[in-house]
C-alpha cells in the first residue's frame, strides 16, 4: 500500500475518533503507531499536558520509548520538553548540540539505543498542548516530507483534543445551568407545599425554609428537597 | 451536523447588537429566526423534568403556542427534548391529532399550521428547546432544516455563554426573569401536591386539567390557587 492511502486511511481514522467516544489515550495511540509506520524514525512517544499545563506521558509506540519519556519528564530536559515550552519543531539537531542542549536527555536515550531524537509541537495557534518526540536509532536526519506528515499527524491528534474539551467543557456550564433551574423550581414548589402545611403565606414559607438552612448549615436547595421528600414537614411560625 | 462557521455567524450577528451577553439575547435570536428563517414565529423553551420556562417569543402566537403546550402537557417541544431528535410536522392539522389530541386543535385555532421543534443540548443534558412555526403548511426543505439545526446550536451555545461567568447555582438574569414569572405555578403545583395528597407530578396533572376544564391559562388557576379561592381537597 502506498504511504498515501495509508496516510489518508490514518487520518480518516483519527477524524472518526471524534464521531464515536472520544478516548484521548486511544487516538494518541493511533497518532505515534502511525507515526513509526510512516515516518523514517523507530520509536515514538507523546507528552500531553492536562488542564494545570503540567505534561504526562499519555503514549508511546514500545516500551523503551514510553520509560525515555518518562525519563524526559524526570529530567526535565529533552527535545519534547523544548518544544512544549517554545512551541517549534525541534529537528535534526546535531550530535554535539543535542548534547549540549540536553545532557541528561542524551546518555539516557543512547543507553536505550536511540541516538538522535526529534520532536514536533501539538499546537493550534496559542495553544500548546504537548509534544511528540521522534526517536531514531540510526541516526538519519528527518526528511521535509517526513517533517510535514508528522506535523500534521500531530496537528489532526490537537485538533481533535481540544475539540473535545471545548465540548467538555460546555457540557458542564449546561448541567450547572440545569441545576440551577432545577433548583429554583424545586424550592418554589417547596414553597408551596410548606405553606399549604403550616398555614402560612410562600412568603413565610420561604423566610423559615431560610432560616432552617442557615440553622442546620445546609443550602437551601436541600432543605427544599427535605420538605418535597416529606423529611421537613412543618418548619413552624418564622421568628420575626 | 450544522457548520460550526454558520453558528459563528448566527451567534455574531446576535453579540454584535449588544456589548455583552444581556437579557435580550434570547429575544435577538427567536427575532433572528423569524428574519431568517421562512417561518411565522419562534419560542426559545427551557424544559426539564420539573418544569417549562419560556424564555423568549417572536410574538403573540409564539407564546400562544408555549402556553398550549405547557398546558396540554404534550406537544413537539416535549417530544423533541425527551427523544433528543427535532419533531417535523410540516401539516400539523394531518399528524398532530393522532400524536397530540388536545393540542392540534389549539393550535389551528392559532393559526399554527407547520411546527419544528429541535431539542438544544449538549452531550447528555438538554437544555430546552427551539420551537418554529408556520402559518401554512409546508416542510423545510434541506436548506432551511440546516439552517433551523445551525440555529438551535447558536441557542445552545448561547445559554452556555450566558451561564459562563457566573458561580454554580447562579442564573443569568435574562434566564432568572422568565423563570421568576412562572413561580406562582410551582408554588401553587406544592399547594395541590398538599391538599391532594399526591405527588408534585401528579399535582401539576391535576392543576392542567383544571386549567382545562376552566378554559383559564394555567398560570391563572395558579393564582386562583395562591388565594385560596381555588381548592383540591376534597
Amino acid at each position: 500500500m502506498s504511504r498515501e492511502r495509508r496516510l489518508t486511511e490514518v487520518f480518516v481514522e483519527i477524524t472518526n475518533s471524534l464521531v464515536d467516544d472520544f478516548d484521548v489515550v486511544e487516538l494518541l495511540q493511533t497518532v505515534v503507531d502511525a507515526a513509526v509506520e510512516l515516518l523514517d524514525i523507530d520509536a515514538a512517544a507523546l507528552l500531553l499536558s492536562d488542564q494545570r499545563g503540567d505534561l504526562r506521558g499519555i503514549a508511546a509506540s514500545d516500551e523503551p520509548a514510553r520509560l525515555l519519556d518518562l525519563i524526559e519528564l524526570e529530567a526535565d530536559d529533552g527535545p519534547c520538553i523544548d518544544s512544549f515550552r517554545n512551541g517549534e519543531q525541534v529537528t535534526n539537531v546535531s550530535p554535539e548540540d543535542a548534547d549540549r542542549r540536553w545532557p541528561r536527555y542524551m546518555p539516557a536515550a543512547r543507553s536505550f539505543g536511540y541516538v538522535q531524537a526529534h520532536a514536533l509541537p501539538l499546537r493550534l495557534r496559542g495553544n500548546i498542548i504537548g509534544a511528540m518526540n521522534l526517536l531514531s536509532a540510526q541516526g538519519r536526519d528527518l526528511a521535509p516530507d517526513d517533517v510535514i506528515v508528522g506535523q500534521a499527524l500531530c496537528d489532526s491528534a490537537t485538533i481533535c483534543i481540544l475539540q473535545d474539551r471545548a465540548a467538555h467543557a460546555q457540557e458542564v456550564i449546561a448541567e450547572q445551568l440545569q441545576g440551577a433551574l432545577n433548583s429554583r423550581i424545586l424550592v418554589e414548589q417547596a414553597k408551596g407545599m410548606l405553606a399549604e402545611r403550616s398555614s402560612i403565606d410562600t412568603e413565610a414559607a420561604f423566610r423559615a425554609m431560610r432560616q432552617h438552612a442557615r440553622g442546620t448549615n445546609q443550602p437551601l436547595r436541600a432543605v427544599a428537597q427535605g420538605v418535597i421528600d416529606g423529611a421537613i414537614l412543618d418548619l413552624g411560625r418564622v421568628r420575626d | 451536523m450544522p457548520s460550526a462557521e454558520r453558528v459563528d455567524e448566527i451567534l455574531a450577528g446576535i453579540y454584535g447588537e449588544v456589548s455583552s451577553p444581556t437579557p435580550t439575547l434570547p429575544q435577538l435570536l427567536v427575532d433572528a429566526c423569524t428574519q431568517t428563517l421562512r417561518v411565522t414565529g419562534a419560542g426559545l423553551i427551557l424544559l426539564s423534568d420539573s418544569g417549562m420556562a419560556v424564555i423568549a417569543t417572536s410574538d403573540g402566537v409564539a407564546q400562544g403556542i408555549e402556553d398550549l403546550q405547557f398546558t396540554m402537557g404534550e406537544g413537539p417541544a416535549f417530544d423533541s427534548s425527551s427523544t433528543g431528535r427535532p419533531v417535523l410536522q410540516p401539516d400539523l392539522k394531518r399528524t398532530g391529532p393522532e400524536r397530540w389530541p388536545e393540542l392540534t386543535s389549539g393550535a389551528a385555532a392559532l393559526g399554527v399550521q407547520g411546527f419544528f421543534a429541535f431539542p438544544l443540548q449538549f452531550g447528555a443534558i438538554r437544555l430546552g428547546v427551539l420551537d418554529l412555526h408556520r402559518d401554512a403548511p409546508g416542510s423545510l426543505d434541506r436548506g432551511e432544516l440546516a439552517e433551523a439545526l445551525a440555529f438551535a446550536e447558536a441557542a445552545a451555545n448561547m445559554l452556555v455563554d450566558m451561564q459562563v461567568e457566573l458561580p454554580a447555582g447562579a442564573l443569568h438574569a435574562g434566564l432568572a426573569q422568565p423563570l421568576e414569572n412562572r413561580h406562582p405555578l410551582h408554588q401553587a403545583t406544592g399547594v395541590i401536591a398538599v391538599q391532594a395528597s399526591v405527588t408534585l407530578a401528579q399535582a401539576l396533572v391535576l392543576l392542567r386539567a383544571k386549567s382545562f376544564a376552566l378554559e383559564q391559562p394555567v398560570l391563572e388557576v395558579a393564582r386562583h390557587v395562591l388565594d385560596h379561592t381555588c381548592r383540591f381537597d376534597d
